[in-house]
């Protein structure tokens, strides 16, 4: 009986979990429709949540578009294929890597950091001193968030893509031989320019889910210094799972035919 | 003698432990009322039933004519605007300055200038005893600071009653005087209503027009200073006499 318990208990949690999301997620929509945003916050937001990312983002991409080029690149070589390198580390580099390497360490970044901050202010009760001053915590903290990670977190991705590709093609060079020009051509003529855009729609998803995870963990949190760990701790997993689990499914979508 | 606020027929529950029960409490208009009552009786809980941060499970509450309890949220951010409150530990925002915490309600809801908010900002302070403070972050104020600064905050849009959540506890005798003093003197400054949520007797007497004791979730006791102090309710004379022998279990 104990097991039925819990796997009820766990299936509320889980549907109360995604409906605080959903609830919040219209709440900050509602606010960016009516263009209540607070234009200065969301750039701080943007430089500290973006901006300070790209060291870290930049390096992850770098050494994986190296290593993905260094494992196939010479095995290519040895097949003879070594002219489709260029294609093969930009298509999944443009379509899945750049995407999902660049959400992930924002989310362990920016999603800790997002849940941790609004966590604190609850415990120290600067939401509820919000509310008392009549300001919405969602107009005030979670769309400065919001926005900021729906516009930086392509841009990051873009920059990933383009380091990842480079990286990898410097590797293709060294280790395996093939030239610059025949990397760029094979890249060139795989990847449509329309599968770049898609990689960054879904990097504007991802975007989204960490900013609304790690807001809603943040404002959910109860109980002191232990708490604002907690939080923190379910903001970047959350995310993480999320991220994976809609990277799957945007693939669908958006690849699906191709 | 007209009500600024009615709690009728309140009843809360956090999880399981019951703290209001039926509650009743008139807020006297343009006075100072003071609610004591023991650690965790759910004091606080007033002053969050009286803003609408807290919403009864019962029983309605109703500020200046209206019953708040009926309201959406976004009626309530508006509602808000209209009192002031000034938390236990002041909740300042970490991330802003002093002049910026002040500030941020007339940023917010006004159509002040820059010039005018700086004003503003600077007398609040002064009314504080904080000038020239603007500059400072709220991590580099003692706790007397913290809690003046709270206070300018809470007052800065003049609004037509103040809470006060604890706002002595944990200081000196002097600043505690002094804070004591500055609810008095804000009081009849915005000519207004103020609630006082503390356990510091010697300040409740000092400021208090009306005191109501809150035990088990109900109101044992409401009146001026003197008929508190003479009551001759059992519970009423343990809690002021801080004696541990009585009806009130320790």
């Amino acid at each position: 009986m104990k097991v039925f318990d819990d796997v009820g208990r766990g299936t509320i949690n889980v549907f109360a979990f995604a409906g605080g999301v959903a609830e919040l997620f219209g709440d900050a929509l509602r606010f960016i429709v009516a263009l209540r945003i607070r234009v200065r916050e969301s750039l701080d937001q943007a430089y500290l949540l973006g901006v300070q990312s790209w060291s870290i983002v930049v390096l992850t991409s770098l050494f994986t578009g190296m290593v993905f080029s260094l494992e196939s690149a010479v095995q290519a070589v040895d097949y003879g294929v070594g002219n489709l390198v260029g294609g093969v580390v930009a298509f999944s580099t443009a379509r899945e890597l750049g995407p999902m390497l660049s959400a992930v360490v924002v989310a362990g970044r920016t999603g800790a950091a997002i849940a941790a901050e609004l966590g604190s202010m609850v415990v120290t009760e600067q939401i509820e001193a919000l509310q008392a001053l009549g300001l919405s915590p969602t107009r005030m903290l979670v769309v400065p968030r919001l926005l900021a990670l729906l516009i930086m977190l392509p841009l990051l991705t873009m920059v990933a893509d383009i380091v990842s590709i480079v990286g990898g093609m410097w590797v293709a060079n060294v280790y395996a031989h093939i030239s610059y020009e025949s990397f760029v051509d094979s890249a060139r003529f795989t990847l449509p320019f329309e599968d770049v855009l898609k990689g960054l729609i879904k990097s504007a998803v991802f975007g989204i889910i960490i900013a609304m995870v790690g807001a809603y963990t943040g404002l959910s949190t109860r109980g002191g210094a232990a708490g604002v760990g907690r939080s923190t701790t379910n903001a970047v997993v959350i995310s993480i799972i999320l991220i994976f689990i809609f990277n799957f499914a945007l693939s669908y979508v958006l690849y699906g035919n191709s | 003698m007209a009500i600024w606020a009615r709690l009728e027929d309140v009843s809360v529950r956090y999880g399981p432990k019951i703290v209001m029960q039926n509650l009743s409490l008139d807020i006297v208009e343009g006075a100072i009322t003071c609610i004591i009552g023991l650690s965790g009786a759910g004091k606080s809980t007033i002053l969050r039933l009286l803003n609408g941060l807290k919403k009864p499970d019962s029983g309605h509450v109703y500020v200046a004519g209206r019953d708040i309890t009926a309201m959406r949220e976004a009626e309530l951010i508006d509602f808000r605007r209209s009192i002031g409150f000034s938390f236990q530990f002041a909740a300042l925002f970490d991330s802003l300055t002093v002049g910026e915490n002040v500030a941020l309600p007339l940023r917010e809801h006004t159509k002040m200038t820059e010039e005018e908010i700086r004003r503003a900002v600077a007398a609040n302070l002064e009314a504080v005893g904080l000038a020239h403070l603007e500059d400072r972050y709220p991590a580099e104020l003692s706790g007397g600071m913290v809690k003046r600064a709270g206070f300018a905050r809470a007052v800065v849009t003049n609004p037509q009653a103040v809470l006060y959540d604890e706002p002595t506890t944990g200081l000196d005798p002097i600043i505690t005087h002094i804070l004591t003093s500055l609810v008095v003197k804000l009081r009849e400054r915005l000519d207004g209503t103020a609630v006082v949520v503390s356990h510091d007797l010697a300040s409740i007497y000092q400021m208090a027009d009306y005191i109501a004791m809150l035990f088990e979730g109900a109101i044992v006791a409401y009146g001026t200073v003197e008929e508190i102090r003479r009551s001759a309710n059992p519970i009423v004379q343990q809690f002021l006499q801080g004696s541990e022998f009585g009806p009130i279990p320790i």
